[in-house]
C-alpha cells in the first residue's frame, strides 16, 4: 500500500542523522580505563571536597561487586568499561570562558550547526541554555535573570564549590549509589550536569534547558542532574540531546533527580534524538539513564514528558516516589525505535502518601527490525488511602519484523486505591484509512491524521520550545509529515 | 527441600510405575537431573516473581509408593448434579480408586484410564506421547514432576469422537496421617474433530497437610473442542501447583476455566501453544481467597501462526491478609498476522491487608494484529452500594450481590451443563464463610 510505503520512507527519512559530525577539539582527557584512579583523577580535576571523592570512591567499590542488569529486553554485547575514557574537558578547563566572545570559535560553530539558540536567539527563545560540551559546562546564560528571583542555574560541578550544603543534602537522597549498576557507575565518575534551585515560593520566569552533545571520541558521558523545587514552587525544565555520528558504540548513563517540597511542582520535558546508529545497528548510543523525582511534599507534582527517537539502546524509567499526600506523578511518553533499534522504557509510580495520583501514558511506535518495550511499575503500598492511578500504553507497528511489548506491573495493597491499566497493540487500521479516503483525504494524509491522533496525548504535554524540534524528529507522527 | 524430593526419589526409586519401561526410567532421570540443577523455583525468577516456595519448604513431606489412606469413604464429591451422567474418576492422595470411580460406557473412539494402566496397555503410544510438550527449558516443578510422576488419568479420543458426556475428575487430599507430596500427570489427547468436556475437582478429606503437583499435557488436534474446568477447593494447609501446557491445532478450541478457593498456597500455570491457523483459546478463572492464602493464576499463550485468536479474563476477590497474583502473557510470534487476543484481570481488595499484583504483557512481532490487555484493581464501586443500600438492603448482603454479580460473569461463561450451579454456589459458600458439603 502506497501509504504505508511512505511511511517508512518517513521513518528512515529520521534515520539518516542530520547530526553527525564531529568537532575538532583538543581534549584533556583522564587516562583511558576505569580504576580509582580514575575516579581520583575527575574529583581532583573538579577540585571537589572530600564526601565527594568519598561518595565516588563508595560508589566505585560498590559498582565492582555488582552484576549487570539482565532484565531488559535488551540484547548488546557486554561493555568494556575500561576501553572507554571517563573525562575529557575542552581545552584549558582552568581558564573558563567568562563570557561567549571567549569561547573557542569552533565550539560555537558546533552549537551553530545544532541550531542552538545560543547568541543572537538568546532572548527571542526566552530560554536559558545550559549548554554540556561533553563534560564541562562551558557557558551559562540568562544566569542574570535568573539570579534576581534567586534561582540557581548552574553546572553541578559549581553548585558542588557554590552550594555544597543543597548539593550533600540533595545529592543521592533519590537515586542512592547502589541503586543500579548504571547509576553506581555515574555516581562514582559522573563529569558534569545541571543544577538547579528554585526557592520558596518561586515560579521560575523562564522554561530552563540543556542540551548535551557527546563529542570526543570513546568518551562515555556521565551527566548528574539535580533539580530542587522548593515549597509553593514551579520550574519546567527542557532537555534535549544530539550526537556525532561514529561507529563505536558510547556509554550513557545519566542520573537526574527531582525533589518536591510542599506544593512545588517540577516538569520535566526530554527529546531525545541520539546517534541510533546505521541501518544493520553498527554504532549508536548506549542510553541507560536513572530518572527518579522524588514528591517529598504535599501537594507537590513531577511530571516527565520524554520523546525517544534516538540511540542504539534506550533503557530508561523516569520514575515518581509519590510521598507527600495528595502528591501527583505523570509520565508522558513516545518512543519510536526503527531498524535496528532497541528501546526498553517506561516507568515507576510508587505510590506512598495518602490520596496520590499518577498517570502514565506511553505511545510506542516501532518499524523496521527495532524493538520497543513498555515496562513500567505502580505499587501501592498499604498507607496510600485513596490512591490513583490510570495507565494506558498503546504501540503501533510499521512492518512486520519489529517488536512492541508491554510489561506493566501492577501491585496494590491497599482496598481504597483505584488502578486501571489498558494496553493495546495494531497497526493503522484498513477501516481507518477506508473512511478518511472516503471523505476525500489523500493516502498519505490520512495516515498522518492516524498517527497524529496516536501521539497527540502525549504531544500536547511538550512545552511551546520542544514542540518544534519534536515535530521534526517524531516525523511521520504529525500532520503534514507524511505524504 | 530440593534435597528432600530427591531422597523422596531414592526412597521410591523401585517403586514408581513403570519400571520396565526403560524410555520412562530414562525420561524420570533427565527429570531429576533438571530439577537437581533448578531446585525449587524461588522469586528471583522473574515467572514466580510474586511467589515464593517458603511455605512448602517448611512442610516436611513424606512420599508413598502404596496407598494408604487412613480415613475411608464410600462416595466422593461431584459438582455435577445427581441427575448428570459422567465418566468418573477418583483420585486420593494421588492414588488411583476404582472403588469410588465409576468410567461408565464410552463411546468407540474413547479411551478412559489410570496412568498406571496405559503403561502395561500401550506402551508405545504413550512414549510417543508423554512428555512430548516440553521444550529443552523444563520449568523445576514440572522436571519434578516427571521425575516422581506416580499415577493420573489418560484421555484419548480418536479422530471425529465426541463425549457426550463430561469426564469428571476429582481429587482428595489428606487423607493419610502424615503431611504428603505426590505429582499426578495426566495426558489428554484429542484427535481430529473430537470433543470432550473435563471436569477437575480438587477437594480435601483429612486435616494433613498435602503438596499436589499436577501437570497436565493436552493436545487439542485440528479441528477438536476441549472444554477444561477446573475447581480447586482444596485445605486451607494445603499446596497446590498445577501446570497446563496445551497445543491447539487447526480451528481447535482449548476452552478452560477454573475457579480457585482453596489451598494456603497455589498456583495455576497454563501456557497454551496456538500452533494451527483458526486456533482459539479461552482462558478465565476466578479465585476467591481470604487469610493467608496465596493464589497465583500465570498463563502464557503463544500465538505461533496467523489467525488465532485468544480471550482471556480472570477476576478475583481478596479479603483479609490474602494475595493474588495475575501473571499473563501473551505472545504474537513473527508473522503470526491476524491474530485477535485479548485480556483482562479485575480484582476486588477485601480488605486493608490484602493484596494484588498483576503483570499482563503483551510481546508482539507481527503488525497485523489486534491486541490488548487491561488491568484493574479496587473496592467494590461505591456507587453500586449505595444504590443497593438506598433500597432498603443491607451492607452485607449488597456487598454480597456485588461480588456473587462481579464473579458470576466469568462462571457465565462455561458451557458444560449443571456445572454453573454447583460453581455458583462455591461462590456463595465462600462469601457465607461456610463449606460446601459433598
Amino acid at each position: 500500500m502506497a501509504a504505508t510505503v511512505e511511511t517508512v520512507e518517513q521513518v528512515r527519512g529520521i534515520e539518516k542523522y542530520k547530526y553527525g559530525f564531529v568537532t575538532d577539539i583538543e581534549s584533556e582527557t583522564a587516562p583511558k580505563g576505569l580504576s580509582e584512579d580514575t575516579v581520583r583523577f575527575i574529583s581532583a580535576k573538579k577540585n571537589e571536597p572530600e564526601w565527594l571523592l568519598e561518595l565516588r570512591l563508595k560508589a566505585y567499590r560498590h559498582w565492582l561487586t555488582m552484576p549487570e542488569p539482565e532484565w531488559a529486553k535488551v540484547q548488546f554485547p557486554p561493555i568494556d568499561y575500561q576501553d572507554s575514557y571517563y573525562y575529557s574537558a575542552p581545552k584549558s578547563p582552568d581558564d573558563r570562558p567568562k563570557s561567549l566572545d571567549e569561547v573557542d570559535p569552533k565550539l560555537l560553530e558546533t552549537y551553530e550547526k545544532l541550531g542552538i539558540p545560543l547568541t543572537e536567539q538568546k532572548m527571542l527563545a526566552g530560554v536559558a541554555v545550559d549548554a554540556v560540551f561533553d563534560s564541562v559546562s562551558v557557558a551559562t546564560t540568562f544566569k542574570k535573570n535568573l539570579e534576581e528571583v534567586g534561582v540557581i542555574f548552574c553546572s553541578i560541578s559549581e553548585a558542588v564549590q557554590k552550594h555544597p550544603e543543597l548539593v550533600r543534602k540533595y545529592l543521592g537522597s533519590v537515586v542512592p549509589y547502589g541503586d543500579n549498576k548504571h547509576a553506581c557507575l555515574n555516581s562514582a565518575v559522573f563529569t558534569d550536569g545541571s543544577f538547579v534551585y528554585i526557592p520558596k515560593g518561586v515560579r521560575c520566569p523562564m522554561e530552563l534547558s540543556t542540551y548535551f552533545r557527546i563529542n570526543a571520541e570513546n568518551t562515555g558521558q556521565f551527566e548528574r542532574t539535580l533539580i530542587i523545587a522548593d515549597e509553593g514552587s514551579y520550574v519546567s525544565y527542557l532537555e534535549g540531546c544530539t550526537a556525532p555520528m561514529r561507529d563505536e558504540n558510547q556509554l550513557h548513563a545519566a542520573i537526574v533527580e527531582l525533589i518536591t517540597l510542599d506544593d512545588a511542582e517540577i516538569k520535566y520535558s526530554t527529546v531525545q534524538n541520539w546517534y541510533p546508529g546505521d541501518e544493520d545497528g553498527k554504532g549508536g548510543i548506549y542510553n541507560f539513564v536513572t530518572k527518579r523525582g522524588a514528591c517529598r511534599g504535599r501537594n507537590s507534582k513531577i511530571s516527565w514528558t520524554q520523546v525517544e527517537t534516538g540511540s542504539a539502546i534506550t533503557w530508561k524509567y523516569p520514575s515518581c516516589i509519590l510521598q507527600g499526600d495528595n502528591s501527583v506523578g505523570e509520565f508522558y511518553s513516545i518512543a519510536i525505535t526503527n531498524n535496528r533499534q532497541q528501546a526498553d522504557t517506561g516507568t515507576k509510580m510508587i505510590h506512598l502518601g495518602k490520596n496520590t495520583r499518577s498517570r502514565i501514558i506511553a505511545k510506542g511506535i516501532s518499524a523496521g527490525r527495532s524493538d520497543s518495550t513498555y515496562r513500567g511499575l505502580v505499587r501501592i503500598s498499604a498507607k496510600a488511602e485513596g490512591a490513583r492511578n490510570f495507565t494506558q500504553c498503546d504501540s503501533l507497528l510499521i512492518g512486520d519484523r519489529c517488536g512492541a511489548h508491554t510489561v506493566p506491573y501492577i501491585e496494590s495493597k491497599n482496598r481504597n486505591a483505584i488502578l486501571e491499566h489498558e494496553a493495546t497493540t495494531s497497526r493503522i487500521s484498513e477501516d481507518q484509512l477506508f473512511y478518511c479516503r472516503q471523505r476525500g483525504i489523500s493516502e498519505e494524509d490520512a495516515v498522518a491524521l492516524v498517527v497524529n491522533g496516536f501521539c497527540r496525548e502525549v504531544m500536547q504535554q511538550l512545552p511551546m520550545e520542544f514542540a518544534v524540534e519534536a515535530q521534526k524528529l517524531v516525523g511521520i507522527s504529525l500532520e503534514g509529515s507524511v505524504g | 527441600m530440593t534435597e528432600a524430593f530427591n531422597e523422596h526419589f531414592g526412597a521410591l526409586r523401585d517403586q514408581l510405575p513403570g519400571q520396565d519401561l526403560p524410555w520412562l526410567t530414562a525420561l524420570r532421570e533427565r527429570g531429576l537431573q533438571h530439577f537437581a540443577e533448578s531446585g525449587l523455583p524461588t522469586p528471583r525468577l522473574e515467572t514466580w516473581k510474586y511467589t515464593s516456595l517458603r511455605p512448602v519448604e517448611k512442610v516436611a513431606f513424606a512420599a508413598e509408593g502404596v496407598p494408604r489412606a487412613c480415613i475411608s469413604i464410600d462416595r466422593a464429591p461431584s459438582l455435577l448434579p445427581e441427575t448428570t451422567e459422567s465418566h468418573r474418576m477418583v483420585f486420593v492422595d494421588g492414588h488411583f480408586r476404582s472403588d469410588l470411580s465409576r468410567l461408565g460406557e464410552l463411546p468407540k473412539g474413547a479411551q478412559l484410564l489410570p496412568l498406571t494402566e496405559q503403561m502395561s496397555a500401550d506402551p508405545d503410544w504413550l512414549a510417543s506421547q508423554l512428555d512430548h510438550l516440553n521444550g529443552p527449558k523444563v520449568q523445576p516443578m514440572l522436571a519434578l514432576n516427571t521425575a516422581m510422576m506416580m499415577n493420573g488419568f489418560v484421555l484419548r479420543l480418536a479422530r471425529g469422537t465426541v463425549l457426550h458426556h463430561p469426564v469428571e475428575v476429582v481429587h482428595l487430599g489428606g487423607a493419610g496421617d502424615a503431611p504428603l507430596a505426590y505429582h499426578p500427570r495426566n495426558l489428554v489427547i484429542l484427535a481430529e474433530g473430537s470433543q470432550a468436556t473435563l471436569i477437575e475437582h480438587f477437594s480435601h478429606l483429612g486435616d494433613q497437610p498435602y503438596l499436589n503437583n499436577t501437570m497436565t499435557e493436552v493436545t487439542v488436534g485440528d479441528g477438536a473442542i476441549f472444554r477444561h474446568y477446573k475447581l480447586q477447593a482444596d485445605a486451607l494447609n494445603a499446596f497446590n501447583l498445577a501446570t497446563v501446557k496445551a497445543e491447539v491445532g487447526r480451528d481447535g478450541l482449548y476452552d478452560a476455566f477454573s475457579m480457585t478457593t482453596g489451598a494456603r498456597l497455589s498456583r495455576n500455570e497454563v501456557s497454551v501453544k496456538l500452533a494451527g491457523e483458526g486456533a482459539n483459546c479461552h482462558l478465565n478463572g476466578a479465585y476467591l481467597v481470604r487469610g493467608d492464602q496465596h493464589c497465583d493464576n500465570t498463563t502464557m499463550i503463544d500465538h505461533l501462526v496467523p489467525n488465532t485468536t485468544c480471550r482471556e479474563v480472570f477476576k478475583g476477590v481478596i479479603d483479609e491478609r490474602a494475595r493474588a497474583v495475575f501473571q499473563g502473557k501473551l505472545t504474537v510470534h513473527r508473522d503470526a498476522q491476524h491474530t485477535n487476543g485479548h485480556q483482562l484481570s479485575k480484582a476486588l481488595l477485601l480488605s486493608d491487608r490484602a493484596e494484588i499484583d498483576a503483570k499482563p504483557e503483551l510481546e508482539i512481532y507481527a503488525d497485523d494484529v489486534i491486541c490488548s490487555h487491561g488491568a484493574t484493581a479496587g473496592d467494590l464501586d461505591h456507587d453500586a452500594l449505595f444504590y443497593l443500600r438506598a433500597r432498603g438492603i443491607p451492607e452485607a448482603t449488597a456487598r454480597s450481590m456485588l461480588i456473587e454479580a462481579f464473579l458470576g460473569e466469568t462462571v457465565d461463561q462455561i458451557a458444560a451443563e449443571g456445572l454453573c450451579p454447583a460453581l455458583m454456589s462455591s461462590i456463595g459458600h465462600w462469601l457465607a464463610g461456610t463449606r460446601r458439603e459433598f
